[in-house]
This record gives C-alpha cells, sequence and structure tokens, in this order.
C-alpha cells in the first residue's frame, strides 16, 4: 500500500510540472491533431512523442546530473565540454580498432574523470562551483580538439553508433538510457540515506558536516554523477551523427539543462532535489520547442518564448509572487516544500 | 585605492612576464604596430569586461552581455541602413536601449529574490532572439562616418596607430574605474558585493545599487556593440557568441572573486589584455590553432583561483591568530 500512498503524493507535489506538460502536449496535439499517434513498423514505434522523448534524451541525462549539482547549491557548467570529450575519447578509440564496448567505457571514464577534476576543485580546494565548473567548460572543448586533432571524426563503427540511432523492445535506445539512468538515480537517491545527504548539504552546508555528513566525499561524488550522464548524453549525439564534433556536440545544452532544472521545481540556492520533476521538466521544454516548430512561427521566436516562460516561472517561484499567490488564494495554506 | 592590490599584481606580472617571453621569441611582437593592434582587437572584449567587473564586483553575474552586444551592433546597423537615422542618433538608441534592458535586469535580480544567473540567460535569449527577428542576415552599415571611425587613429611613433575603437576602450575603463574606485556608488558596491545583508544593515541602498549597476552592464554591452559595428563594418545577430564567458575569464584573471567585493578595473583591462596576447602569439606561432588559447585560459583562470584560495586561507589564520582570544 505504500507504493499506492507514494505515488499520490508523487502526483501532488509534480502537479505545477504535470500541468506544464500537460499544457505544452495539449498546445501540440491543437496545432497538429494528430500528435500522439504511435505506429509500428520494422519492429519499433514511430510517431510525435517517441521522437519528443528521443530527441529530449540528451538534455534528459544532463538535467538529472545537474539537479543533484543544484541540490547541493551547485553547478555544473561544463556538461557540454563534457560530452565533446566523451564523444572525441570513443570516436577515437573506434577508428583505431577498439571494439566499441572499450570505447564507451572509455568514453564514460572520461566522463568519470572530468567530474573528479570538478568535485576536487569544488569539494577539496573550496572554490566556487561557476568558476570551478567554467574552468572545463572553456578548456573542456579545446581538450576535446586535441583529441580529435581539430577535425569532425566520423565513424562507421555500428554499435557505438546505435546508441544513438538503434532501437530495442520498440523504443529508440537513447529512450531506455534516459530511463534506465533516472531509476538507477532515483533509487540510489530515494532508497538509501543520499539524497538526503545532497539535500542537507544545499540546504546549510556547515551544519550538515557538523551532523556528521562527509559533505566532501557526497559533492565529490555528485560532480562524478554529472560527468557520468554528460558523458552517456555525449555517446548519444555522438552516435546519433556518426561522428564526434569537438566544437558544437553540445553546445549550450548545460543552458537548457539548467533550464529543465529549474522547471522541474530546483531552487538554485540549493536543498531541493527531484529527479523525476526535472525530467518533466525536459520534456515540457522539448514539447515547447516542438510546438514553436509545429506551429509554423519562425524559429527565430524560439528564444523569444523560452525567455518568456523563464520569466513566469521565476515570478511565480519568487518569495514574492509566491506572496501575491497566497494573497490571492486566502483559504488555501499553503505546506512549503 | 584604485584596485592595485596582489592579485592585480600579479595579473600585471604575469603580462609582463608573457609579451617579454614572446617578444623574445619573436622580437617584432614588441613594436607599437603589434601592440596597437592588440588594443584595437581587444576593444569590444574589454568593454564588455568594464560592466562585467562592476556586476562580478557586487556579487552578480551577467551572461546577457554577449547577446545584448549583438542586439544593438545589429540594431545599429539597420537603423541607419534601413531607417535612415544618423549614426550617431542610432548610436544613442542602441545605448539607451542596453542601459534601460540592464535596468529590467537588474530590478527582476532584486524585487523578484531570483539568481542572477538565472535572471541574464533569460535576458541572453531575449536578446538574442529579439536580435533573430529583426534579421538573421548580416547586415553591412555604409556611412561615410563609419569609414572615417574605421579608419582614424592617434599614430602611434614607430608605425602602427591607436584606433578610435581602442581609445573607447580606455576611455570605458578609466570611467569605469572612476567610478568604481573613486565614488560613494562604487563603495556601494563593494559592499553590496562583500556582503549584501551586512550592506542593507548599513543603509547602502542595495536595490538601487543592483539595479545601477546591471544598468551600467547593459549600457557597456550596447557600447561594446557600437565598437563591434565599427570594428566589422557590420551587425550580425549570432556575433559574440560565448564572448560572455570571455569577459567572465578576464575578470576572474584580474583578480576578482565571483562571490563579489573583490576586483578591480586595473586587473580586469589585463585581464583582458593576457587573452589577447595568447592569440596574437597563436598568430605568430603559426602551428597553434587557437583551441591551444582555450586550454591556456583555463588553466590560468585555475591558477588564479588556486592563488587566491591560498591567499586567502593565509590571511584567515592569521586573522584567527589574532582573535583566537576573542573567540569562544
Amino acid at each position: 500500500m505504500s507504493a499506492f500512498k507514494d505515488t499520490t503524493r508523487w502526483l501532488m507535489t509534480a502537479r505545477p510540472q504535470l500541468a506544464a506538460l500537460a499544457l505544452v502536449l495539449g498546445l501540440n496535439m491543437v496545432i497538429a491533431p494528430g500528435f500522439l499517434e504511435l505506429t509500428w513498423s520494422d519492429g519499433r514505434l514511430y510517431g510525435s512523442p517517441i521522437n519528443l522523448l528521443n530527441r529530449a534524451a540528451p538534455v534528459a541525462l544532463l538535467a538529472l546530473g545537474m539537479s543533484m549539482v543544484i541540490a547541493t547549491r551547485g553547478i555544473d557548467l561544463s556538461v557540454g565540454a563534457v560530452m565533446a570529450i566523451a564523444g572525441a575519447v570513443a570516436a577515437v578509440l573506434v577508428n583505431s580498432g577498439a571494439p566499441w564496448p572499450v570505447a564507451v567505457a572509455a568514453a564514460l571514464g572520461a566522463g568519470l574523470a572530468c567530474g573528479l577534476w570538478n568535485g576536487v576543485l569544488v569539494a577539496v580546494i573550496g572554490i566556487q562551483p561557476i568558476v570551478a565548473t567554467l574552468i572545463l567548460m572553456v578548456a573542456g572543448r579545446g581538450v576535446a580538439q586535441l583529441i580529435t586533432d581539430g577535425r569532425i571524426l566520423t565513424f562507421n563503427d555500428p554499435g557505438l553508433a546505435a546508441i544513438g540511432g538503434g532501437a530495442w523492445l520498440g523504443l529508440p535506445i537513447p529512450v531506455w538510457i534516459t530511463l534506465a539512468a533516472a531509476m538507477a538515480l532515483i533509487v540510489l537517491t530515494r532508497r538509501t540515506a543520499l539524497g538526503l545527504f545532497i539535500e542537507a548539504i544545499g540546504v546549510n552546508p556547515a551544519a550538515s558536516r557538523l551532523s556528521g555528513v562527509n559533505s566532501r566525499m557526497v559533492l565529490i561524488c555528485v560532480y562524478m554523477v554529472s560527468g557520468l550522464m554528460a558523458a552517456l548524453a555525449g555517446l548519444i549525439v555522438a552516435g546519433d551523427i556518426r561522428g564526434a564534433d569537438a566544437n558544437n556536440a553540445g553546445l549550450w545544452l548545460e543552458l537548457d539543462a539548467i533550464l529543465a532544472a529549474v522547471i522541474g521545481g530546483a531552487s538554485l540556492y540549493g536543498g531541493r532535489l527531484g529527479l523525476s520533476l526535472a525530467l518533466l521538466g525536459v520534456w515540457t521544454l522539448q514539447g515547447l520547442k516542438l510546438a514553436i516548430l509545429r506551429s509554423g512561427l519562425p524559429a527565430e521566436y524560439n528564444l523569444i518564448v523560452m525567455a518568456l516562460l523563464i520569466a513566469v516561472i521565476l515570478a511565480l517561484q519568487s518569495p514574492a509572487g509566491g506572496r501575491a499567490w497566497r494573497r490571492l488564494t486566502p483559504s488555501r495554506r499553503e505546506i512549503a516544500p | 585605492m584604485i584596485g592595485l592590490r596582489a592579485p592585480t599584481m600579479v595579473t600585471i606580472g604575469l603580462f609582463v612576464l608573457m609579451y617579454a617571453v614572446f617578444a623574445l621569441q619573436f622580437p617584432y611582437m614588441a613594436t607599437p604596430r603589434v601592440a596597437g593592434n592588440l588594443l584595437t582587437d581587444s576593444a569590444y572584449l574589454g568593454i564588455l569586461a568594464v560592466g562585467m567587473t562592476m556586476v562580478i564586483v557586487a556579487g552578480g553575474i551577467d551572461l546577457s552581455v554577449g547577446a545584448v552586444m549583438a542586439f544593438s551592433s545589429l540594431l545599429i546597423a539597420i537603423a541607419i541602413g534601413n531607417w535612415g537615422l544618423h549614426p550617431l542618433a542610432a548610436f544613442a538608441v542602441a545605448l539607451t536601449l542596453g542601459a534601460g534592458f540592464g535596468a529590467l535586469v537588474g530590478a527582476a535580480i532584486h524585487y523578484l529574490e531570483a539568481p542572477p544567473f538565472i535572471v541574464t540567460l533569460t535576458a541572453m535569449f531575449l536578446a538574442r532572439g529579439a536580435a533573430l527577428v529583426l534579421s538573421q542576415d548580416s547586415v553591412p552599415v555604409q556611412h561615410p562616418l563609419y569609414a572615417q571611425m574605421a579608419s582614424w587613429s592617434v599614430p602611434l611613433p614607430g608605425g602602427g596607430g591607436l584606433t578610435l575603437i581602442a581609445v573607447i576602450m580606455i576611455a570605458a575603463f578609466v570611467l569605469g574605474g572612476l567610478i568604481l574606485h573613486r565614488t560613494r556608488f562604487g563603495s556601494q558596491v563593494y559592499a553590496v558585493g562583500g556582503d549584501a545583508r551586512a550592506a542593507l544593515l548599513m543603509g547602502a541602498p542595495v536595490g538601487r545599487v543592483t539595479i545601477l549597476i546591471y544598468a551600467f552592464s547593459g549600457f557597456m554591452a550596447a557600447l561594446a556593440g557600437v565598437v563591434f559595428s565599427i570594428y566589422t563594418g557590420a551587425g550580425y545577430a549570432l556575433s559574440g557568441v560565448g564572448v560572455e564567458l570571455e569577459a567572465i575569464a578576464a575578470v576572474v584573471i584580474g583578480g576578482a572573486l565571483l562571490t563579489g567585493g573583490s576586483g578591480g578595473m586595473i586587473g580586469s583591462f589585463f585581464g583582458v589584455m593576457i587573452q589577447g596576447l595568447i592569440l596574437t602569439y597563436i598568430t605568430f606561432e603559426g602551428s597553434l590553432t587557437s583551441w591551444w588559447a582555450k586550454i591556456v585560459i583555463g588553466l590560468m583562470i585555475l591558477l588564479f583561483l588556486v592563488l587566491r584560495a591560498a591567499g586567502d586561507s593565509r590571511w584567515l589564520n592569521r586573522l584567527r591568530a589574532l582573535s583566537s582570544g576573542a573567540r569562544r
């Protein structure tokens, strides 16, 4: 029965995010009436919803890692650059004759190493997360260029390409990777005390340290998870285009990931971890982009619509917005999350 | 206090050392012509760094400057080409819009109590989107005054010259330095950046300071757009993508802390010059590509952060030793 209770409680906390997602999906259905249609051919599902989940996979993975980092009152600007590094490592190895599982393992290892670097800068040396990860954001693309020798490295390995473009049991592999990563991280943070530690560090780093949380270790782990997620996203993007583009792979995706986490209700002041909510945020963002594309509105309005959306969310989330909301609805006692 | 503190001295020392080493390898780099080009090529980045320094000293960050720069350079090109405005009038419009937009950003940060990172990110999307709506093509500027402005320069002894945009950049640093280091407002910026709560309790107008610094940064971003349009002779919506990071890097290399309350205009100037110097060296060297610049700049940010962290902890330890009796 507790599973039922958990589900209802989740539905209650996720009300705003679910409403936003429903709104965006509704908008899509108005614009393209056949939006929810699914077709089955060649042993896999096709249709706009699948397409949406598939396209959103890289940002979804980044947003999972990013929410954990943001919950510790940090931020990881380097994820786009780490994507480029991971793609470059995998492409170079596959091209030099290594089997694809080795290339994938090496790319994930590179992501973990990047996360370790960020984590050590933040947790051991004590640099603020924005600058600490800015270093890898700026230098990381240079490193990726160094690995690919400044060229766009293409490859033909079917195993590596399948990570971005393949399908399994009817669904695209990027969707499976997203779901698997989300499940693993949710179990890791909600079935162990790790999630509590992460939020404790975000709420009050000093107090959590005094009450015995090994904040240094937890922070390093969180940045390593973010690096790992970025490496997975980098593999998907590289597999999708069958090549590693050190300049453009994952460019500005860190901003999308941060936005998705914020739409999912994360506070940049830390202390709030909601992985499933961040996923809803990612899909809302992707659905909105799709709606703008489908509506025939010129693509250059994309950025303006997104900016206005964020402005509204910021206003609603702000303390001033909250006070105004409570004044409008005096009968309801809002419990602060 | 004009911002000459230990971290600033390290930045200046590093610049001089790098220049000396490069000049030993390529003696031509030491000529006034190369020095003049260094200033000209760094002009728009320098002007952005002036605004960014003000914001970072106040404990904020402004990610919108690159987009505002692109927007104003494009607006100027369209205002001159399509609307028939005189360039000076177009400049006035762009600068007013930039400052107004910045003030709006500052007001959002203050009244919504939202993190500057997210608000200025939104502003970046808005400005970039507005620029794309104006035009998706590169719009060239054709006006006799533009040709004059682009070719005007103060000749330097030994060849080369100080171009108009280099002069504007230096003037922007002087203006920024005077405001930050010589006025009551400048002291309030340091106070807000050091500890906004304490500044509020001491009676500093935190809201006004927040709005004004972002207005200042928006003004400087628009001025960078003016300079960029003179420099390239065109306006383009996608110019300056990522330049906000270079400006932040320059300020950090110049010895500022992103937590606020620390940093100065002279340091930021040399932070910009160091980045320009690395790019100049790469051009001279010939076999290196520009991605080496990224790696070197990243390492340089790290160097400064570690130096500051080491310096701060030593300072803290000394403080602790002095007040060991007073503490618990």
